[in-house]
């Protein structure tokens, strides 16, 4: 038919698909002011709500006073736990199984935490409003460390648990104790470190931490008492989620929720969970008929929503003389705050932490993790990570580290001699998972051999020797960290949330024209989904990814889905999204047999169209199937094309990377400089090696914030003492380092584009990273362990307690 | 992070400020560049009910260099010092402050007068302008007059200037001799951990005067006199400079917060110092 067919590449690479370095579709409304934010909306009548916040980490309230906020002109209504409680709202569930204050109900529990919301018409007024409602508090006693919350006389936070021996995981056997959790064979873990050659123990600690996305936390909510719908737009990861359990909470039909999540200014975890503003703007709306806004400012999303980790980690691992690791013991001591708050899947309340065996082939090992109530802000979410693997990271990276010390060897040989080897995938892990395919070894060689490893060690030694000598103040750290993930929640079989199987979802529609349209359950952040899933369906079903509109976040619109966080996107609604396009081409190959009037099998797929076997010259392009589709009658095929792929998957999948960062430092004023930062991400399967750059950058950049300065640090009485970006580290393009990044692939073996996710890597491996850089430029001097932040006054003082100050 | 109500004033006078001064009271406050007050009213840490705002006051602008006196409006922005070229050889330190302040955008509207007026220990411009023995002129409904930046500074938000007046510019002698300023800061955009202003001047080899302030490290800024003391006459040798160190430490009295421990700020305060004055030596 056509002999001015173009060759198969050049046909490949206009679909801009799997591997196309395609830029990204969002970014032109993005850099253009264009994007579509909550707080852009507005609705006409809309009112504006705003909190009145506890000034106490732990407070009685005596009494609430909102006669002179109802005086001020404008002002419309002013929620209380009391207004509330009719309603059964006052309180509401958590992700985590317990449940949660939306106002507070004859205390609080933390500073900063919401006890009446006003309603206004203007935003101004409600901010005015905020300062005339009179709280009276009497102060209690504040707990703020985890480990004197479980003393036998610690104050009781939660009296509404008062006589409750056990909660949603299990037994409670303090009344500020959740839960224990633990994974892995005790008895035998314990037997190996008592009897091995050598053991290392460390506590180490991963402070509490906030994602701080761009954008912070807010929705408008509007109740259509005509029709009885409910609309919400809110900064939501996973607005499916969020409208069954509002069905739930507030009895209204799910049919009548319409959930929409817009434009959102990153997330990071801080957008998973269900904040008190939500309730109230709905209850807001509810009750004045209005369309209600509430969004937060910078110093609410720090003191108020989700926190990130806040483990203490005590670590014992043992290895044989020669630096064989045998084993593995970790017991946790996790921070929740007030309300267990953490948005983990439901059988797994620390998250997916039992992957702190990390890269290594250890035989054996056990996990306790005991989770505690405190007197600071509820969350636990997962910061840029999966559900806690960015501390299980840290823990392990440092244990190894500390353990080479013991033994006095090399770090990286000791990494060498004890990664899972490639021919032991899919490997089980001692702590109960079943890694997909990885290739550690390789990839390791490869980062070693990138930054002349060897050649770095003996820079390092002869700085070390300048340093003793009084030539030089600065030391060098040579930081190094392999790391593997787990992302992709997950298997319906164990992994939902509040109920709800973590399975997610895409819906294409073809048009009669040759373009197309997908939906999925998830919702872009950031991460580009509008151009990376576009680039999947494109190598799948032959159409250029330009023509593929990506549409998520409308549950109106989009089939049912889990949402975005945990790096979940690719590997499971990536996964959905080749499967329904492989559903397209399956329908398209009778089409196309039909009108070339051959056999189904007599054709087969070609990149864009499908072909007669043999006769290369005789064919039908997708474009020109898709017209058919909709435009003449096949016999035995109905109308149109359109597919939908629920998908489950049959198992996690597990990327991992090696990374490396060459730290100055100032032992005389505790500052640092990123000379070199080596980052080899193996995500599998490359969608879009841009992409995947972008993301590697800006991950590493939260993680050197995290290491080298990032916390939410409270005083004594519960303050919170860094609510603001002065004090919390936001780094900006001056403190950013310059990042080198590299790849080895091996896909997964089981997702259908064997493509990993990346989206969290960067987090995970570079906070290691960058904490073991630190910590290796003193290894010399005696230092095993220091906590994070690694700021100007922390290294300062590790120096300065190792003697470098004379 | 909305403030409570005010009204907004702007004159376009000295007087016509002032004069809103009286009328209001300590119910008025001057707005100049924003960036200290306005996050203040934001926080609503203060409250007050009429802003008055200069920024249409031309006579409050602009440098002027005549001879070996300079003079600054108060509303000459920090970017406007960076980037003037007769200050940059007149009086480099004053570009290598500002450019050590905040962020280009603070730099766009803050103001040399905000800062120096602000009474913030944290502000980087009042100790460069003790370091250079500088005079601050001040309007009031009793007219105008001066006070040395070296006794302006009371204690934190406390300054010698009353309710009713307004500073409107800042004169100085051109330093003789090198200068520095060295501040040790967290990231881009915060104020000091430690800080200091160092003018050396220098004659066949040996050290003829030195003047030394220090930002942050007490409730004022902390101008030295001991410390510079210590150097002068000396060759600059070690133990010279460990002298004025010691005279420093023994001037400031840092308090412990997010940046660090006052132990910590001690020590900071030294390296900085001791930076300071080997690039002040180096530039005489
Ligand atoms: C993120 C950030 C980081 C910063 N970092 C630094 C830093 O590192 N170093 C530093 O020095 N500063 C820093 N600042 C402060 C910044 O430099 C301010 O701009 C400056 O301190 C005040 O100048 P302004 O013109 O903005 O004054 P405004 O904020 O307008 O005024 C400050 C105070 O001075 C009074 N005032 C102003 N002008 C006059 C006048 N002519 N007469 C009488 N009173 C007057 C005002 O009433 C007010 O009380 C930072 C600010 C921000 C927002």
């Amino acid at each position: 038919m056509n002999d001015m067919t173009p060759p198969k590449d050049e046909r490949a690479v206009a679909l801009k698909g799997l591997g196309a370095s395609r830029k990204r579709v969002e970014d032109v409304r993005f850099t253009q002011g264009k994007g579509n934010y909550v707080d852009d909306l507005k609705l006409p009548g809309m009112l504006f709500g705003d909190f009145v916040r506890s000034p106490y980490a732990h407070a009685r309230i005596k009494s609430i006073n909102s006669e002179k906020a109802k005086a001020l002109p404008g002002v419309v209504a002013v929620l209380t736990a009391a207004d509330l409680a009719p309603l059964n709202l006052h309180w509401m569930p958590t992700l985590a199984g317990d449940v949660q204050m939306v106002l507070a109900d004859g205390k609080v529990l933390f500073q900063g935490q919401e006890v009446a919301f006003v309603v206004a018409n203007d935003r101004y007024v409600a901010a005015d409003a905020v300062e005339l409602v009179e709280v009276e508090y009497e102060e209690l006693p504040v707990v703020v460390d985890p480990f004197k919350a479980q003393a036998p006389d610690a104050p009781v936070l939660r009296e509404d648990l008062a006589g409750k021996t056990s909660g949603a995981h299990g037994p409670r056997r303090h009344h500020n104790h959740i839960f224990t959790w633990e994974q892995g064979d005790r008895d035998a873990t314990e037997k190996v470190l008592s009897s091995a050659d050598v053991v290392a123990e460390e506590m180490v600690y991963y402070h509490r931490t906030h994602p701080c996305p761009l954008e912070t936390c807010g929705c408008v909510a509007s109740m259509d008492k005509v029709n009885g719908k409910l609309t919400v737009h809110g900064t939501f990861q996973a607005p499916h989620a969020v409208r069954t359990v509002a069905s739930l909470i507030s009895g209204i039909a799910e049919h009548n929720i319409r959930i929409i999540s817009p434009d959102i200014g990153g997330g990071f975890g801080n957008k998973v969970g269900v904040y008190p503003g939500y309730i109230c703007a709905i209850v807001a709306s509810i009750v004045t008929g209005k369309p209600v806004k509430w969004i937060e400012d910078r110093m609410e999303n720090l003191m108020a929503t989700a926190f990130a980790r806040d483990y203490w980690m005590k670590g014992r691992i043992s290895a044989t003389k020669d630096g064989r690791i045998t084993g593995l013991s970790c017991h946790v001591t996790a921070d929740h705050g007030a309300f267990d708050a953490c948005a983990d899947p439901t059988k797994f309340p620390a998250g997916f932490f039992n992957i702190c065996t990390g890269s290594y082939d250890i035989p054996v090992a056990h996990l306790a993790v005991d989770g505690v109530y405190t007197n600071k802000a509820p969350g636990g979410v997962a910061y840029r990570c999966s559900f806690r693997v960015t501390e299980a990271a840290y823990f392990i990276e440092r244990m190894i580290e500390v353990l080479a010390i013991k033994l006095g060897m090399d770090a990286a040989e000791l990494r060498t001699k004890n990664f899972i080897r490639k021919d032991q995938f899919p490997y089980q892990s001692a702590l109960g998972w079943e890694y997909d395919s990885g290739d550690y070894h390789t990839a390791w060689d490869k980062a070693l051999k990138a930054v002349d490893y060897a050649g770095l060690r003996r820079e390092q030694a002869d700085r070390i020797a300048d340093f003793k000598a009084g030539k030089t103040r600065k030391l060098l750290g040579i930081g190094l960290t392999h790391f593997t993930e787990i992302v992709g929640a997950g298997p319906v079989k164990n992994c939902d949330i509040l109920g709800l199987g973590m399975f997610d979802s895409c819906e294409i529609r073809i048009h009669p024209t040759g373009s197309a349209i997908a939906r999925l359950g998830t919702i872009s952040q950031g991460q580009g989904h509008a151009t990376t899933f576009a680039q999947i369906l494109a190598s799948e079903i032959g159409l250029p990814a330009d023509d593929i509109t990506v549409e998520e976040g409308d549950t109106d619109t989009a089939p049912y889905g889990l949402g975005t966080y945990g790096s979940r996107s690719t590997p499971v609604a990536g996964a959905a999204t080749a499967m329904a396009g492989r559903k397209i081409r399956a329908k398209a190959q009778m089409i196309a047999a039909y009108l070339l009037e051959v056999h189904d099998d007599d054709v087969e797929w070609d990149i864009d169209r499908f072909v007669v076997k043999g006769a290369p010259e005789r064919f039908k392009t997708m474009k020109e199937i898709a017209f058919a589709a909709y435009n003449q009658a096949i016999p035995g095929l109905e109308p149109g094309l359109e597919a939908v792929s629920y998908y489950d998957p049959p198992n996690m999948t597990y990327p991992f990377g090696a990374y490396i960062c060459v730290m100055e430092i100032d032992v005389d004023t505790g500052e640092h400089k990123v000379r070199q930062f080596y980052a080899l991400d193996d995500c599998g399967t490359r969608i879009n090696p841009m992409i995947i750059e972008g993301q590697v950058h800006g991950g590493a950049t939260e993680g050197y914030a995290i290491a080298m300065g990032q916390e939410i640090a409270y005083d004594e009485i519960g303050n919170v003492k860094t609510g603001t970006l002065m004090d919390f580290f936001l780094p900006t393009a001056w403190e950013t380092p310059h990042y080198t990044t590299d790849f080895t692939v091996t896909p997964s073996p089981h997702h259908p584009i064997g493509a990993k996710g990346v989206g969290e890597s960067p987090n995970v491996g570079s906070v290691p990273a960058f904490s073991n850089a630190v910590h290796d430029a003193f290894r010399a001097f005696g230092l095993t362990q220091s906590h994070m932040p690694h700021d100007h006054w922390r290294i300062w003082k590790v120096a300065h307690d190792l003697g470098l100050h004379g | 992070m909305i403030p409570a109500p005010f009204e907004y004033h702007r004159p376009d006078s000295v007087e016509a400020a002032v004069k809103l001064l009286s009328d209001f009271g300590e119910d008025a406050r001057v707005v100049a560049g924003g960036h200290s007050l306005i996050p203040m009213m934001k926080l609503r840490m203060t409250d007050f009910g009429h802003l008055i705002d200069l920024q249409a006051i031309d006579a409050l602008k602009g440098i002027r260099i005549d001879g070996r006196r300079i003079t600054i409006g108060a509303m000459t922005t920090q970017h406007e010092i960076i980037h003037h070229a007769g200050l940059a050889t007149a009086a480099p330190i004053l570009a290598e402050a500002a450019g050590q302040i905040a962020d280009p955008q603070v730099r766009y509207m803050g103001t040399l007068g905000g800062n120096v007026a602000n009474g913030d220990p944290g502000n980087d411009m009042p100790g460069v302008m003790q370091c250079l023995d500088a005079t601050f002129h001040l309007n009031g409904p009793g007219g105008s007059r001066v006070v040395k930046a070296r006794d302006f500074y009371e204690a934190a938000y406390f300054t010698a200037r009353a309710e009713d007046e307004i500073l409107t510019a800042v004169s100085f002698d051109t330093p003789a001799g090198g200068q520095a300023y060295v501040k040790q800061k967290r990231k881009i955009g915060d104020y000091a951990t430690a800080a200091a202003a160092v003018v050396i001047a220098r004659s066949g080899g040996r050290c003829t005067a030195a003047s030394i302030a220090m930002t942050n490290l007490a409730d004022t800024p902390v101008w030295c006199e001991e410390a510079g003391a210590a150097l002068a006459g000396t060759d600059l040798s070690a133990a010279a400079i460990e002298a004025a160190v010691g005279a420093m430490d023994r001037a400031i009295d840092p308090q412990s917060d997010n940046r660090g421990p006052a132990e910590f700020k001690r020590h900071a305060a030294a390296v900085v110092l001791r930076r300071a004055i080997a690039a002040a030596a180096a530039r005489a």
